[in-house]
């Protein structure tokens, strides 16, 4: 009946292009914008790096802590939160699998875990930010000049700065002209060059707000879960919509963390 | 029998993903020199490594994930294509931009 409508008018509505449905469509061309979004983020900060090599700060040496452990572990926290990320993928997948087979119990537990994966996220980010920010015990001088520079360790007259060490009168020199300056923000960063701070605080946040806002998502169609919306609909879609953004974020983070952390 | 045929598959996905952040993870850690002074197309084979395992983690999350594999040809080239063409072409300006500061090339 539906079909001979569509054949005799196809520009009179009810025809599914490409056999998606509207809003499962929306969402792709709206992740496709934002990944266009997260690429041109990225390339800005490949850019900068590219320019300021010299006083790049190298990012296993900046984020090197790991909750109540002392010591330096490199990669550990950030490989540790790609991984509640990409099991929080998992879940959803095993939500969208249990709506797709209007199973409610298997969609209450997996959304459930999801949302509970989404939210250490987002608790190992506020970590991370806030070791970030208050930074190190020692700190480090940054110059008139606006370079960074470290006291070799022991010594008052001895500085590396940008992987080079300074003594003698140069090196008193710029101690005389340099403040001390611990932790990083939007104006300094004890690491190294600024920008390196400021792309972690925008890219990082803008992430960290997808992963927010996918959290309030999740919630909301858990309530409605609950509530026997879908069930009255007769189908779980608006899982598997919500579920497409979701590994968006996923995605997302893989590629942060490889040229964030890794390159 | 299908029911868990395709829990199962998300599942060896997940592992798949797991195990490519473990070796990524491992050789960020320990950076082998062979890796970092060796260039191939202008880029160190460590980061080369890095970016080729970012893009395979990136398909298995698009395609089996976000389900794109299951959609019509069409839909999936219509996602797929713009994504190949804008992001290189982006990158292509901005990193050929950042070369005429006389930093990098």
């Amino acid at each position: 009946m539906q079909d001979s409508v569509i054949k005799k008018n196809i520009w009179g509505g009810g025809i599914r292009p490409m056999v998606a449905s509207y809003g499962k469509l929306m969402m792709w061309f709206f992740l496709m914008t934002d990944a266009l979004t997260f690429s041109a983020f990225l390339g800005a900060y490949g850019f900068q790096r590219f320019v300021h090599a010299d006083a790049w700060p190298v990012a296993d040496e900046v984020f090197n802590h790991f909750p109540f452990l002392h010591g330096e572990y490199p990669m550990l926290f950030v490989a540790l939160m790609t991984f509640i990320l990409i099991m929080s993928s998992v879940t959803m997948v095993l939500a969208v699998h249990h709506g797709n087979r209007m199973n409610k119990k298997g969609v209450i537990l997996w959304l459930g875990l999801t949302i509970i994966g989404g939210l250490i996220f987002l608790g190992s980010q506020a970590w991370e930010w806030s070791h970030f920010i208050h930074g190190t015990y020692d700190g480090a001088l940054l110059g008139a000049d606006g370079s960074i520079a470290h006291f070799v360790s022991g010594t008052t007259d001895q500085i590396m700065r940008h992987g080079e060490l300074i003594t003698g009168q140069n090196a008193l020199e710029f101690i005389a002209s340099a403040k001390e300056i611990t932790g990083a923000n939007l104006i300094h960063n004890e690491y190294g060059h600024p920008l390196f701070a400021d792309f972690f605080f925008f890219i990082t946040g803008f992430h960290g707000f997808h992963v927010f806002s996918g959290v309030v998502i999740l919630i909301i169609i858990f309530i409605n879960v609950l509530r026997d919306t879908y069930e009255k609909r007769g189908h779980y879609e608006m899982i598997e919509k919500v579920g497409l953004y979701w590994h968006f974020v996923d995605l997302v983070w893989v590629f942060v963390f490889t040229f964030f952390y890794l390159v | 029998m299908s029911e868990n045929n395709s829990t199962r598959h998300i599942w060896i996905v997940f592992w798949i993903l797991l195990f490519y952040t473990t070796v990524e993870v491992l050789l960020g850690i320990f950076k082998p020199s062979f890796m970092i002074s060796n260039y191939l197309l202008g880029v160190s084979l460590l980061n080369l490594t890095f970016i080729i395992l970012t893009i395979i983690k990136a398909y298995y999350i698009v395609s089996i994930f976000m389900h794109l594999g299951h959609e019509t040809k069409s839909l999936q080239v219509s996602i797929v294509a713009p994504m190949w063409i804008l992001i290189p072409y982006l990158l292509f300006i901005l990193l050929s931009e950042a070369s005429h500061h006389g930093a990098i090339g």
